[in-house]
C-alpha cells in the first residue's frame, strides 16, 4: 500500500468517524437495536439465561441484525449530499472508496459490539464470558471482517438501486449464511457451562470467508462508485 | 445472418428434443429401480442434473459478469442476465424435486440436516435478490454494471456457501459425484449421465432462445423509435418540415408518413 493510499484511506475514515460523531445517526440505532433484541430474545426464548449453541445463535443473530443498521447507512449521506462525487473528483478511486467504508464499518461493528458483549454476558448468558474472552474476541474479529467487507458491497449496491435500504438485508442475509454458521459454531462451545475448546476449522472457514469477499471487493469496487 | 441463426437454433432444439426423450426413455425402461427407494428415485435423474445445470450456469453467470466488467460489451451482460433467470428457473425445480424426494425418502419435506438442499435454497434466495436489484436501476449502464458485480459476488460465494454448510451439517444426502459415486450400478450411472447431458443443452437451447428473443425485442424497439423520430421530424412543425420550410414547397412535409 501506497503512502498516498494509506493517507486518502485515512482521511476517508476519519471523515466517516467524524460524520457518525456529529449526527449521531447509524450508531445510537444498532445499539439500541442490540439491547432490545435482547429483551425480545428473552421473551420470545421464554429463557432468563441462554447456553450453548441457542445463546451462540441469539448473539450471531443480534450482531448481524444490528449491522444491518451501519450498512444501509454507509453510502446515504455520501449519495445524498455529493459526498462521493467530491471525493472522486479529488482523484480518489472506486476501491480506495468501498476500503474505507468497509473499514469505518469495522469500527463500528467494533463499537456495536463494546456495549453488546457485556450487556448479553450480563442480561442473557448464562456461562461467565472471562475465561474465553479471547478466543470470542479472535472470532469477533474474523466475523468483523467479513460482515463489513460483504456489507461495504451491499451498501454500494444498494446506492446504485433505487431500492437502497430494502436491497442491503435481503441482500446481506443469504451472503452471510457462511459467515453465521462459522461464528455460531465456533462460539458453541465458548459460551457453554462447561467451556470447550475453539475449533480451529471455524476460524478457518471464517478466514476463508473473509479473503474471498476481500478478494472479490477488490475486483469489483471500481465498478461500483460512479465516475 | 438472422436465418442462419434461426436454423442453427432450430437445429440445437431438435437436438435437445431427441436428447430428452432419450434421456426420459432410459429413465422409465433402462434404469433399474432402486431397491430401498422403489420407483421415486426416479427423480433422481432430474434433481441433480438440474442442481448440477442450475449451479454451473449461477458460476457461468459470474464469469460473464467479469467479462462485461472487463469488456463493457452489453451482450455479456445479456448473457449472464440469462444465465441467471434460467438458473433461477431451474433453482425452483430442484427445491421442488427436492422436496418431494425428500419427502419420499425419509418423510419430510424438508430436513435442516440435508447439507445440499439446505446450500441450494440459500443461493436460490440469494440469486432471488437479483431481479429487485436489477430492475430498481434506470440507467442501462448502470444497471448492467451493478448486475455484473452481484453476479461476481454471488458466483463466489456459491462455494464457499456449499463447504459451510456441508461443514455444519451430517451427511443424509447420497453424495452422487463422490468417488464411490453414491454406488450406482453401471445402468443407472449411464442413465444419470444422459440425463444429465438433456438438461444440460436443454439449458443452453432455452438460454440462445432467450438472447434471440431478448436480441429481437431490442431490435424491434429501436426500429420503432427510428420510425418514430422519422414520423415526428416529417410531421408539420418538426425539424425536418422546418429545415424545408425555406423553398416554401407545401408538399415537402408529406410523404414520409408510411
Amino acid at each position: 500500500m501506497t503512502a498516498r493510499l494509506r493517507d486518502q484511506l485515512r482521511a476517508l475514515v476519519a471523515k466517516d468517524v467524524r460524520l457518525e460523531l456529529r449526527s449521531a445517526e447509524a450508531l445510537p440505532a444498532a445499539l439500541l437495536f442490540a439491547l432490545s433484541a435482547i429483551v425480545v430474545i428473552h421473551f420470545a426464548f421464554q429463557r432468563d439465561t441462554l447456553a450453548g449453541p441457542l445463546a451462540a445463535g441469539a448473539f450471531w443473530v443480534t450482531l448481524l441484525f444490528a449491522a444491518f443498521l451501519p450498512v444501509t447507512r454507509a453510502f446515504v449521506v455520501d449519495s445524498e449530499q455529493g459526498g462521493i462525487d467530491a471525493v472522486r473528483l479529488a482523484g480518489v478511486d472506486g476501491t480506495t472508496v468501498v476500503a474505507a467504508k468497509a473499514a469505518s464499518l469495522v469500527l463500528a461493528l467494533v463499537a456495536v459490539e463494546t456495549v453488546l458483549v457485556p450487556a448479553f454476558a450480563l442480561l442473557l448468558l448464562g456461562p461467565s464470558l472471562w475465561p474465553v474472552l479471547v478466543p470470542l474476541l479472535a472470532v469477533l474479529a474474523l466475523a468483523n471482517v467479513g460482515i463489513a467487507v460483504v456489507g461495504a458491497v451491499a451498501a454500494a449496491l444498494a446506492a446504485l438501486s433505487r431500492l437502497r435500504e430494502l436491497i442491503v438485508p435481503i441482500l446481506m442475509l443469504p451472503l452471510s449464511v457462511p459467515l453465521v454458521i462459522g461464528a455460531a459454531e465456533a462460539t458453541a462451545p465458548l459460551f457453554s457451562q462447561t467451556p470447550g475448546d475453539l475449533e480451529l476449522r471455524w476460524l478457518l472457514l471464517l478466514g476463508l470467508y473473509d479473503v474471498l469477499f476481500v478478494a472479490v471487493a477488490v475486483g469489483v469496487a471500481d465498478h461500483l462508485i460512479d465516475e | 445472418m438472422t436465418a442462419l441463426r434461426s436454423n442453427r437454433l432450430a437445429l440445437l432444439a431438435a437436438a435437445t428434443a431427441c436428447l430428452l426423450a432419450l434421456a426420459l426413455a432410459l429413465v422409465f425402461f433402462y434404469a433399474p429401480l432402486d431397491a430401498d427407494q422403489g420407483f421415486v428415485q426416479k427423480i433422481f435423474y432430474v434433481h441433480v442434473p438440474s442442481a448440477i445445470v442450475a449451479l454451473g450456469g449461477f458460476v457461468a453467470a459470474g464469469v460473464m459478469g467479469a467479462l462485461y466488467l472487463r469488456s463493457g460489451n452489453p451482450r455479456w451482460d445479456l448473457r449472464s442476465y440469462v444465465a441467471i433467470h434460467l438458473s433461477v428457473i431451474f433453482g425452483c425445480v430442484v427445491l421442488a424435486t427436492g422436496s418431494i424426494w425428500a419427502r419420499a425418502s425419509w418423510g419430510h419435506w424438508w430436513l435442516w440436516d440435508e447439507p445440499v438442499l439446505v446450500s441450494f435454497l440459500v443461493i436460490f434466495l440469494l440469486y432471488c435478490v437479483y431481479y429487485p436489484l436489477r430492475y430498481s436501476i434506470d440507467d442501462r449502464e448502470r444497471q448492467a454494471r451493478a448486475a455484473s458485480v452481484f453476479a461476481i459476488t454471488a458466483g463466489a460465494f456459491v462455494p464457499v456457501n456449499f463447504i459451510a454448510v456441508r461443514l455444519a451439517e451430517s451427511f443424509t444426502h447420497p453424495r452422487v459425484l463422490s468417488q464411490t459415486g453414491g454406488n450406482m450400478p453401471g445402468e443407472m450411472r449411464l442413465t444419470f449421465l444422459v440425463a444429465l447431458a438433456a438438461v444440460a443443452l436443454l439449458y443452453v437451447t432455452l438460454c440462445r432462445l432467450e438472447i434471440a428473443a431478448k436480441t429481437l425485442s431490442a431490435q424491434l424497439s429501436e426500429l420503432r423509435r427510428a420510425l418514430e423520430s422519422a414520423h415526428v421530424g416529417a410531421l408539420p412543425g418538426g425539424p425536418r418540415a422546418r429545415r424545408s420550410q425555406a423553398p416554401s414547397t407545401p408538399a415537402a412535409s408529406t410523404g414520409a408518413g408510411g
